[in-house]
């Protein structure tokens, strides 16, 4: 690792402030940007937390649904969460280990939008809005790929708004080494109809598998997409599966999640 | 049983009270007044021609003590093999140099070229990064496949060698032609090809090293993560930097497992010796995770096609195994010996197959060193053998436990040579197989099967009948194989004026137990409490000699080296009695650590005749020295040869591929049990690295040699969930009948016997799903490797 400043704002006019400066990175749970720092793949000047600001902290209900900030800890939302919306609790409560935990935040993980990532599938699925020191980003608008987010330079999120659905659940399958979805799949359902999001399957990161959702919105219940194929052209390929494996597992895990919400 | 003291009792392991609560010292703890801290710079790519590294802005650097370069030890030794082998045609193998940093040509990715010194550890490591960015390196074509390494002469890990091959080996050359005609004659044969993946050993703590140097006497000091002291010291002595070897200490202070890694000697030892000397500074380096991947011996790695011939009944005629080892860059301490006399050896099996040939041919490939890992050699043998037979019994139609029966080495056939040259003490492999279908209620599958597939999921049972070569090893028996070393072992057992006992031995305990087991041998065996007595270990400077801790070969060797100076010491203390107690040395009998006259009540206790060694006043100074310390050596006659019985079974998930452990059954034969609840624990953690090669870990090195398993994102360790709660039993007892504790080994069982069975099981429940197609997997049996068998 090489040296840095650290600044921990206690507002977010302050944190817009800092990360405004030159070579500023933002910080919230540190669970990608620490190891990454330490294998001296990024060097950032400064390090601004985002852990130190009171609106960034907490679950409650409110306009909209479920409000979880930002800088909310994996942990804390498996706990706070559990009445409200049991599955995101639950996806919560499935991500990495407890020092993780502990530690990475909400608005860390969809910040950084890994394609393995658990959380964007939640967001996807639920029809979120992700809310930043600027303006409210729908999550159909929000994910652009690998890596890659709507967010704008100096931007950054303040809380995550989860509408809440009838029925839902997370299916993960665990890439075996670091524990990361290998494909992991969110269905929700609401009044006015099913999304489901996956992660961890497509070569252009989270998406909606809109063939399912259409067939789930008819007829909620795994069988109704027991005749659908995944098309393993958009799947990815790594060590741990191939496209033609992650696409089964896409059908497989949306009807075990169906069965399971 | 249980007994709460001495050989056969559940003693809790005391070393754990200090590992468990941070109070541990491992070579990182360690810090030496004025050290400073080397780091390595490594090769990004595997296989290129060094054509100049500038070190002078490195050098220049704030706080850089030192630069170091290949050719800063380009005339001094080369860290050798420690087994010469023959090929079939006679010639040696063929032995490149293995420098401490590398010369000319970069070999791996990972290989060390250069090193930097400095004041801290991050100013060596900002120099090391402009070191790297000063070198020039000329890429060449990376050499990973084996067979392809084979064939391509013009592209050269060693340019010395041609055809990349380190020799050609048959075991037994002679049984060659008489294998080839019973196969050939024979009414079935049932061919394998697999792959033994290659494993990375991830020892929970990195190597590391301390090199110190004591400019007033010329003294050397290396404090390193060694699973053998004494064979560092010899190496680094006698063949690498020309170090009088009593000029130099070799301190393996707490070590957080090995698994064999730790059992080599590796250039950054030398390099931290010859910096401390260069600069009179203690310098040291500890392994960050991504060096241990990319630099610690690999372990397995083989590619192999067996044959089994056999009667339509299943009574086995022939074996017949053609292997390519990779050894990787150089040739690490052992690798010779590993895929050949460990490996060709066992071939037999516990069988009574009149048959069996062995070829392997070793590479050279651009990856890192490969060498012994948990069970070396024998986990190869094992899992070629017990899948080959599990996919005989399908093609002809069998049952799995009377094809085994049926072959076995019945127990009124011991001592049992065997076709490849391994005389067999005893055993009883029946017994064990009797005792795990017992254990793992076999007649009670299909219940459990039924209750499996009412959730959704195939349910299948494996079976592994194993036999090992332990208690390495016979000096004059491996000396003729071609070892550089004896393998006998040593302890000297000091009983101290107070009547408690400090023992040195040459065993390294680095998780075994040895702390607490050998304490239990000198308390039976002397009469006196188990914490009365310590076990001194690891240090040069403290112990007599020894040659380490590896397979399974504490306790059958160095245990019975202590067992030996035990004996010396009652047979001072008898002479010493004799003179107290006013008797004939011959009427004096000891027991329950008393020393008494034979039929009458006069006795000493074992205090009174230590202090009586220590303080001579009533003494027969004449004829006897005063002190009561007795060192022994012991080579072993014969291996050990424990045995077992393995039984695991499985869930396959259709929709998934994933495979879970549901139960294992373990039936070893050990010999005598010295602390069982330390034999159950060697066995859990060896089923564990079993399950783990079988179900999880792989190593994949691209085309262009980058290693793409070299964190923990990518390289699949097994955890807690991924094994079940074991259920072991070591009740069947055949004692070794060379050595007088009985002992056999126990450390390496679990690696050895586990991974056909689990193999086996996933097997049995795709066959048993209607999956007929799947007649076998290479492991690691990964969920889309399953789901891609399924639906291949």
């Amino acid at each position: 690792m090489h040296n840095f400043d650290f600044v921990k704002p206690a507002t977010i006019a302050d944190a817009a402030k800092a990360l405004a400066g030159d070579g500023a990175q933002a910080l919230s749970g540190g669970q990608t940007l620490i190891p990454t720092m330490k294998q001296r793949l990024a060097a950032p000047g400064v390090l601004v937390s985002l852990t130190g600001i009171a609106e960034m902290q907490g679950v409650c209900m409110g306009d909209g649904g479920l409000h979880i900030g930002a800088a909310t800890p994996h942990a804390v939302v498996a706990r706070e969460a559990a009445k409200h919306y049991p599955a995101l609790a639950a996806l919560a409560g499935g991500i990495g280990d407890p020092a993780v935990r502990s530690r990475g935040t909400i608005g860390g993980s969809i910040a950084n939008n890994d394609p393995a990532a658990c959380y964007p599938s939640a967001v996807l699925a639920s029809g979120a809005t992700v809310v930043t020191n600027k303006r409210k980003i729908a999550a159909d608008d929000y994910f652009q790929g690998l890596f890659t987010t709507a967010l704008e330079e100096g931007e950054f999120i303040i809380e995550v708004v989860f509408p809440i659905p009838a029925k839902a659940a997370y299916v993960k399958f665990n890439q075996p080494a670091s524990r990361f979805a290998l494909t992991g799949v969110f269905v929700a359902k609401f009044a006015n109809g099913v999304r489901v999001g996956v992660t961890g399957a497509g070569n252009d990161g989270v998406f909606r598998w809109s063939d399912a959702e259409k067939a789930l919105s008819a007829d909620f219940s795994a069988g109704a997409i027991a005749g659908l194929k995944v098309d393993p052209a958009g799947m990815n390929t790594d060590l741990h599966g191939s496209a033609a494996y992650r696409a089964n597992l896409v059908k497989v895990l949306t009807q075990r999640a169906v069965s399971a919400a | 049983m249980p007994k709460d003291h001495g050989i056969g009792a559940p003693s809790k392991r005391r070393e754990d009270i200090r590992f468990l609560t941070g109070r541990g010292v491992y070579t990182d703890d360690i810090t030496v007044h004025g050290q400073a801290a080397a780091v390595f710079v490594r090769s990004t790519v595997a296989h290129g021609r060094i054509k100049s590294i500038n070190t002078a802005k490195a050098a220049a650097m704030p706080g850089v003590l030192a630069v170091f370069t290949g050719e800063d030890f380009k005339d001094v030794g080369g860290n050798p093999a420690g087994w010469l082998i023959k090929s079939r045609n006679g010639e040696p193998m063929r032995e490149p140099k293995r420098p401490v940093l590398a010369h000319g040509k970069v070999r791996h990715v990972g290989d060390a070229y250069a090193a930097v010194v400095a004041e801290t550890y991050a100013q060596a490591k900002d120099a090391a990064q402009q070191l790297a960015d000063d070198s020039v390196i000329e890429e060449l074509p990376a050499i990973i496949d084996m067979a392809a390494a084979l064939a391509n002469s013009s592209n050269r890990v060693h340019d010395e060698i041609p055809d990349n091959q380190c020799y050609d080996w048959g075991w037994i050359e002679d049984n060659r032609a008489k294998v080839d005609a019973a196969i050939k004659a024979a009414p079935h044969v049932t061919t394998l090809e697999l792959v033994n993946n290659r494993l990375v050993p991830n020892a929970m703590e990195p190597r590391a090293s301390i090199g110190e140097y004591f400019p007033g006497t010329g003294d050397y000091k290396l404090t390193t993560t060694s699973q053998n002291p004494h064979l560092t010291r010899l190496l680094v002595a006698a063949f690498v930097l020309g170090i009088p070897e009593n000029k130099l200490t070799v301190v393996a202070p707490d070590v957080g497992g090995g698994f064999g890694s730790k059992i080599y000697h590796y250039g950054e030892e030398a390099l931290v010796l010859a910096a401390a000397k260069k600069l009179h500074r203690p310098v040291k380096w500890t392994a960050e995770r991504s060096e241990s991947f990319l630099s610690d011996a690999h372990g397995r790695d083989h590619v192999t096609k067996i044959e089994l011939a056999c009667e339509k009944d299943g009574t086995f005629i022939a074996f017949r195994t053609e292997t390519m080892a990779n050894v990787g860059a150089y040739l690490s301490n052992f690798s010779t010996v590993t895929p050949t006399f460990l490996h060709g050896t066992l071939m037999a099996g516990p069988y009574k197959v009149p048959n069996v040939y062995v070829n392997v041919k070793t590479v050279f490939t651009n990856t890192a060193p490969v060498d012994a890992y948990r069970g070396a050699g024998r986990p190869e043998a094992t899992y070629s053998l017990e899948r080959v037979i599990d996919k005989m019994c399908r093609e002809l139609g069998l049952d799995p436990f009377e094809v085994r029966r049926k072959n076995f080495i019945t127990t009124d056939m011991f001592p049992y040579t065997t076709p490849v040259a391994l005389a067999y003490d005893t055993g009883n492999d029946p017994a064990t197989l009797d005792t795990v279908m017992q254990i793992a209620d076999v007649a009670g599958f299909e219940k459990r099967a039924a209750a499996s597939k009412a959730k959704g999921k195939l349910r299948g049972m494996g079976l592994s009948t194993w036999i090992e070569a332990c208690g390495i090893a016979p000096s004059h028996l491996v000396g003729i194989l071609g070892a550089r070393v004896g393998l006998y072992d040593a302890a000297t057992v000091r009983v101290n004026a107070t009547g408690n006992i400090s023992v040195m031995v040459g065993a390294h305990s680095h998780g075994q137990g040895h702390e607490t087991v050998f304490p239990q041998i000198v308390a039976s065996k002397l009469g006196v409490p188990e914490s009365s007595v310590e076990i001194v270990h690891g240090d040069t400077s403290k112990i007599p000699f020894g040659m380490g801790s590896y397979g399974s070969r504490s306790l059958a060797v160095c245990g019975v080296a202590m067992d030996k100076a035990l004996d010396k010491i009652v047979a001072k203390g008898k002479k010493i009695a004799a003179h107290m107690l006013e008797a004939s040395e011959s009427d004096i009998t000891f027991a329950d650590g008393r020393f008494s006259v034979a039929g009458t009540d006069k006795a000493k206790t074992f205090g009174e005749i230590a202090f009586s060694a220590y303080v001579p006043h009533n003494y027969p100074l004449e004829t006897l020295e005063p002190g009561l310390e007795e060192t022994a050596f012991y080579d072993p006659a014969n291996f050990t040869y424990p045995a077992g019985a393995y039984l695991c079974e499985v869930e396959v998930d259709e929709g998934t591929g994933k495979v879970d452990v549901v139960a294992f059954h373990c039936a070893d034969d050990f010999g005598n049990i010295m602390n069982p609840m330390i034999v159950e624990g060697q066995v859990h953690g060896g089923v564990g690295q079993g399950i783990g090669q079988a179900l999880c870990e792989f190593t994949t090195y691209d085309e262009t040699g980058q290693l793409l398993t070299g964190s923990y994102m990518d390289y699949p360790m097994p955890r807690a969930e991924d094994v079940p709660f074991y259920n072991v039993d070591y009740s069947c007892q055949t004692p070794c009948t060379h050595n007088p504790l009985g002992v056999k080994g126990c450390g390496e069982a679990g690696a050895i016997g586990s991974p056909p069975a689990v193999v086996n099981a996933v097997i049995d429940a795709l066959q048993r799903g209607g999956h007929k197609h799947v007649t076998h997997i290479d492991m690691p049996v990964s969920p889309s490797r399953v789901w891609s068998a399924i639906n291949g």
